[in-house]
């Protein structure tokens, strides 16, 4: 035990910011004893899981669609060629891409949804933490001897995030759609496992999106004067009640859309059957 | 696991003691009672073993905001922070690490105040305002979260853009003054367009909203939610967005006009 006023701990070294900034003289870089790691890791962790399945379901081209359902990663199909591959025969598509398209008909879409979450507040915070470490967590120095944050190019460029949330509007519109003729058994109504996972997909996508800060702002943010504009004052409201949750949002459509595609994917090349409950 | 300090028992205190020149960590050991906070043991710790210490304390409520301190690496105020909370073993007590240091837990904090004189204050339209200054709470609710802050510059003290880079603190004004530049900018009778200050003088670029400054918010303000993304989406609408700049050159309407988006 410590007797009074002992100076047990040996004096440390100062810090280079002392003599310059008159900073406490503290050596260690963090003092911070919780898990703080554990953010930062779980995101990577995540984060590398979802590329590594997004990149082979998308290279993959084929097992995207088992009727009625459709995988999320290639829809809207938009070439002619959806439907030629195994395990995507009569695949649904729009054919604005013709015959000449030959590779993936997914890379062709998934440029927007990647772009929304690349650019999404959220994500900015998870793997500017994560990948960039800047900072790993709260109160634990960063690396970088230059820092310039996001005030020049290329990270200036995440301005963009607002047409990608109009797109990603676009999309979800589709994917809902996917959704509903996912109760089309041949012309009878019906209901199967994949339903419900298109549609769990569908919500969850547009909580994400609604929740987003991009909306926040176009929905009334901008506005000062709400009591000029009660409409979309109430719009602004709703959004501010999703907002908090956004980054819960952001993980759970990321994990899901994947599942989704997974879910599509077994059924379509016959690993699993899809249990249809009417 | 969190130890029982419900009970009467003795407390490892490392305290960082020292001055700009040197310093460094004393261990005490303090009694404490169930239920107490860090200040009450510092102040114990003050009373029987270190007259000496320097600590800076008023209000022991969390609304003065004058007892920031870094308690086991994290920016808090040690008045609101139970023993309780804390994991088990040593308690480690530092000054605020991003300002300079005076003496043991007392840090210079001025940089702050020269940075809020930097703000221009409300600016109310010239000549009568039709409604008076009667205000509908839609348009000042926004505003009401940002005024319970209480300046304890934990916010400030944390953010890694000057936390880690001493040479932005000339060209970064910091979380607590995005706030107030929300603040004012988001009211409806401020006439005064302040999203170009906010993204020039006061460095909003350089933030890269990791949220530090939410997470240490005594006062619990959503700082990067409610202020500094929406202060970054009208420094996008004035300054990037390319549909708004052609909108807006279309309308062209001239001196605060150039905003009607924002009435």
């Amino acid at each position: 035990m410590a007797m009074r006023g002992e100076q047990t701990a040996v004096r440390d070294g100062l810090s280079r910011d002392v003599g310059t900034t008159g900073r406490a003289g503290i050596a260690a870089r963090t003092l911070r004893s919780d898990r703080w790691w554990r953010y930062p890791l779980a995101t990577v962790t995540v984060l590398l899981c979802f590329i590594g399945y997004a990149s082979y379901a998308a290279l993959a081209n084929r097992d995207y669609y088992a009727d009625p359902y459709l995988s999320p990663f290639y829809s809207p199909c938009l070439a002619k060629g959806c439907g030629a591959v195994p395990g995507s025969r009569w695949a649904p598509h729009l054919g604005w891409f013709g015959t000449w398209w030959i590779i993936t008909p997914a890379v062709i879409i998934l440029i927007f949804p990647l772009g929304f979450r690349l650019t999404c507040y959220y994500y900015r915070k998870a793997y500017y933490r994560s990948w960039w470490r800047s900072p790993a967590a709260c109160a634990v120095p960063e690396r970088h001897q230059n820092y310039s944050g996001e005030a020049r190019f290329p990270l200036v460029i995440h301005f963009v995030h607002r047409y990608f949330f109009y797109a990603a509007v676009v999309f979800n519109v589709v994917l809902t759609w996917d959704a509903i003729i996912a109760f089309d058994w041949g012309g009878r109504f019906g209901m199967g496992l994949g339903t419900l996972v298109l549609l769990v997909n569908a919500v969850l996508l547009w909580l994400y999106t609604l929740s987003c800060h991009a909306c926040r702002h176009a929905v009334g943010g901008r506005i000062n004067h709400f009591s000029h504009h009660r409409i979309r004052y109430r719009f602004w409201t709703v959004v501010s009640k999703l907002n908090p949750y956004h980054g819960v949002f952001a993980w759970a459509s990321l994990v899901w859309v994947g599942l989704s595609d997974g879910y599509v994917r077994l059924v379509a090349s016959g690993t699993i059957h899809d249990p249809r409950f009417f | 696991m969190t130890p029982d300090r419900s009970v009467s028992t003795e407390l490892s205190l490392h305290v960082w003691r020292g001055d700009a020149d040197s310093g460094g960590f004393v261990d005490y050991a303090v009694p404490v009672d169930k239920g107490e906070v860090v200040l009450d043991t510092v102040l114990r710790l003050q009373a029987t073993q270190a007259g000496d210490l320097a600590v800076r304390w008023n209000c022991k409520a969390g609304k003065c905001g004058s007892c920031s301190a870094e308690i086991n690496g994290m920016p808090k105020l040690m008045c609101m922070t139970r023993l309780s909370t804390l994991p088990a073993g040593p308690v480690t007590i530092t000054p605020l690490r991003t300002f300079p240091v005076i003496r043991d837990l007392v840090t210079d904090v001025s940089a702050n105040y020269r940075k809020a004189q930097e703000i221009p204050a409300f600016t109310p339209p010239a000549g009568p305002v039709p409604d008076g200054y009667r205000m509908d709470q839609a348009d000042v609710g926004r505003s009401q979260e940002f005024r319970t802050c209480i300046e304890c510059w934990l916010c400030q003290d944390v953010c890694h853009v000057i936390r880690d880079h001493e040479d932005n603190k000339a060209a970064y004004s910091g979380p607590r003054f995005f706030i107030r530049h929300a603040e004012l900018d988001m009211h409806p009778l401020d006439s005064l367009d302040r999203r170009g200050l906010i993204h020039g003088q006061g460095g909003l670029g350089l933030c890269n909203v990791t949220k530090c400054c939410t997470e240490v918010c005594p006062a619990g303000i959503k700082i990067t939610d409610n202020a500094i993304i929406p202060m970054k989406e009208r420094a996008i609408d004035q300054r990037y967005d390319p549909l708004r700049l052609l909108m807006r050159r279309w309308r062209h309407r001239p001196g605060r006009e150039e905003r009607p988006d924002a009435h």
